[in-house]
């Protein structure tokens, strides 16, 4: 039987409206992984998802926690925010459909393609919401997987 | 396990040694992190230095210099020599000396003819273009005419290495097709030597790890030596129009931008300067550039124009470069026969594939390389944080990892080791102001008062 527990473990803190430390979190994660000697197309779409989540906390929220658990044989990421939550989920996981702000949108963020890309990256993608209060996304992404490669839309 | 290849670790990047001081500001300037102070030198780490130039530039002492060959020797080791002029050669000059005159500069210095490598560069446009129009290639598709961009992306930013243009470089394509060229005249490829002139040291490297076959190219001259001696004899110069293929789509390549002029109408990015070019890699890896076709990518800022080996200002040449593409607006389309050929050939495809490198990586089992991690966060809590250089690595980071590769030591940080020292002094100090009972009279009426009490008297003082 294979030793399931974690190996690693991080929490980071977002802060909502922050743009100038916006992709930070994703960035520390795509370091750790890339010491930790991970193969680069499994890199790439965690990054891809995480950065996509964390622009999500910073665009939409009021701050967030962004935890990152390395296990022997998946990643498994949790952003827990407090915020104003996505009262129609089937809509919001349509691609171009955004409710960023335009001056946002003007910063080259909030086109719409957030929720899809993050489901195209990863294996597994829960996302628990509500009104007024906040949204939690579990996101697992397996070592062992066929989504390696997977091309996001912008 | 990956095969090393022995020209994998040649560099064309050198330390002069005694000239070096043993100052930190290449270790701060290097965008991989690959030099370190040791023993009052720096000293470049093989495995990571991408040929970028940098520390040359930032080196206040000249220490830092580019092997490149001499062009005296060069001329005498072939019958039949090729020089193979940079696009950035042209802007050096003043823009109201012709392309024609400065490729007969070349021949009177004794080449036995030139091609351009703007040639080459025009030549690979069209391909460039075939391939972007491609379906369900990875986007966007990042440029790898720019051999320290190449290793840069293959070392640090490897999940982007199935993005880099799989096509040969303008000087790799000009470098074959001369030698063709000059086989169908009756040369032996074995009497051909084909040299380019440089504006970088990546360049050289990308000469020295060139093929065997029609792609060898022979050797590297730096612009600033062919420079000096065609200054020497500008008057003799004569205008010859038939040397000249070029035209302002590959003159264009000098700087920062002239790939993108070279396409089709597109999403493109240009970014130039080697740490401008990684901040807009880590936003690829996030996927925030998935919008865009094609990134062209250099690693000096402006472009080759900006190389290391070039003469002029950068900014100055840039002024240049737009005269020239203005003098030269004919652009020589290839004859379709010619084009095929060319394919046939295989004149544009690349020889050495590219290859992520896990030099990042803290061990070969994750578990473990995990765990070092840790370590490293843990000798980061202990360090101060300011980036000095001063214990020899380039950032507190850097000296933390350096400890878990067993490269360095934690008492390498000056400021540690002065708190270390503290630690002891005041230990000593301490030690020091302990006075023995015997000469002690405070000390003396305690233990007796204590032996006392507990009503035992072991002569212990119990302190």
């Amino acid at each position: 039987m294979e030793n399931r527990d974690p190996l690693f473990e991080v929490s980071r803190e977002i802060v909502g409206a922050d743009f100038q430390s916006a992709g930070d979190i994703s960035g520390e994660v795509k370091k750790i992984l890339l010491q930790a000697g991970f193969p680069p197309p499994f890199i790439r779409r965690i990054v891809i998802a995480a950065y996509e989540a964390e622009m999500n906390v910073v665009i939409h929220a009021f701050k967030g926690i962004f935890t990152t658990v390395i296990y022997p044989d998946k990643v498994h990421i949790v952003i827990d925010d407090e915020g104003p939550g996505i009262p129609d989920l089937e809509l919001a996981f349509q691609e171009g459909y955004s409710t960023a702000p335009p001056h946002v949108r003007e910063l080259g963020f909030g086109a719409g393609y957030g929720l899809s890309n993050m489901r195209k990256c990863s294996d597994t993608l829960k996302i628990d919401s509500h009104v007024g209060e906040g949204t939690r996304v579990t996101m697992d992404f397996l070592v062992k997987s066929q989504r390696d490669g997977a091309e996001v839309e912008k | 396990m990956v095969l090393k290849l022995r020209s994998d670790f040649f560099h064309s990047v050198l330390l002069d040694e005694e000239k070096c001081k043993g100052c930190t500001h290449c270790i701060r300037r290097c965008p991989v992190e690959a030099i370190r102070v040791k023993g009052g030198k720096a000293k470049i780490d093989e495995e990571l230095c991408i040929d970028c130039g940098e520390c040359i530039r930032t080196c206040p002492n000249h220490a830092k210099y580019a092997q490149t060959d001499s062009m005296d020797d060069t001329l005498q080791r072939f019958k039949y020599s090729i020089a193979l002029p940079a696009p950035a050669f042209y802007p050096q000059f003043q823009p109201n000396i012709s392309v024609g005159k400065l490729l007969d500069g070349l021949l009177k210095l004794g080449f036995h003819e030139v091609f351009e490598v703007a040639r080459g560069a025009e030549i690979l446009a069209e391909e460039i273009k075939k391939y972007l129009s491609l379906k369900n290639i990875p986007k966007p598709v990042i440029s790898s005419a720019c051999p320290a961009v190449v290793r840069l992306i293959e070392e640090k930013f490897p999940s982007l290495t199935g993005t880099l243009l799989p096509l040969d470089t303008p000087l790799g394509i000009a470098a074959r097709i001369a030698r063709m060229r000059a086989m169908e005249k009756g040369y032996r490829s074995e009497d051909i030597g084909v040299f380019f002139v440089t504006p970088c040291p990546a360049k050289v490297t990308e000469v020295r790890q060139s093929s065997d076959d029609v792609g060898r190219i022979d050797g590297a001259i730096s612009i600033s030596q062919v420079y000096s001696r065609i200054m020497n004899m500008l008057d003799e110069l004569e205008e010859q129009k038939s040397l000249q293929f070029s035209s302002w789509k590959g003159i264009g390549w000098a700087r920062s931008g002239g790939e993108q002029e070279s396409l089709n109408e597109g999403e493109y990015v240009a970014v130039d300067g080697i740490h401008d070019v990684m901040s807009v890699f880590e936003k690829i890896e996030m996927g925030e550039l998935s919008g865009i076709l094609y990134c062209e990518a250099q690693a000096c800022v402006g472009g080759c124009i900006g190389g290391v080996l070039a003469v002029q200002n950068p900014f100055l040449s840039k002024v240049n470069v737009q005269q020239l593409v203005k003098r030269y607006p004919e652009y020589h389309l290839l004859d379709d026969r010619e084009g095929k050929e060319l394919v046939r050939e295989g004149v544009f495809r690349r020889r050495r594939p590219f290859q992520a490198r896990d030099v990042l990586k803290l061990d070969t089992d994750y578990r473990k390389a995990l765990e070092k991690y840790q370590v490293i966060e843990h000798i980061l809590e202990n360090l101060p944080g300011l980036d000095c250089g001063a214990c020899g690595s380039p950032t507190c980071r850097a000296l933390a990892e350096d400890v878990v590769r067993e490269k360095a030591q934690e008492i390498d940080c000056p400021f540690l080791l002065r708190e270390k020292m503290l630690e002891l002094s005041r230990e000593i100090f301490d030690l020091a102001s302990k006075v023995p009972q015997t000469m002690n009279e405070e000390r003396g009426k305690q233990t007796i008062e204590s032996n006392q009490d507990s009503g035992t008297a072991t002569g212990e003082s119990g302190s």
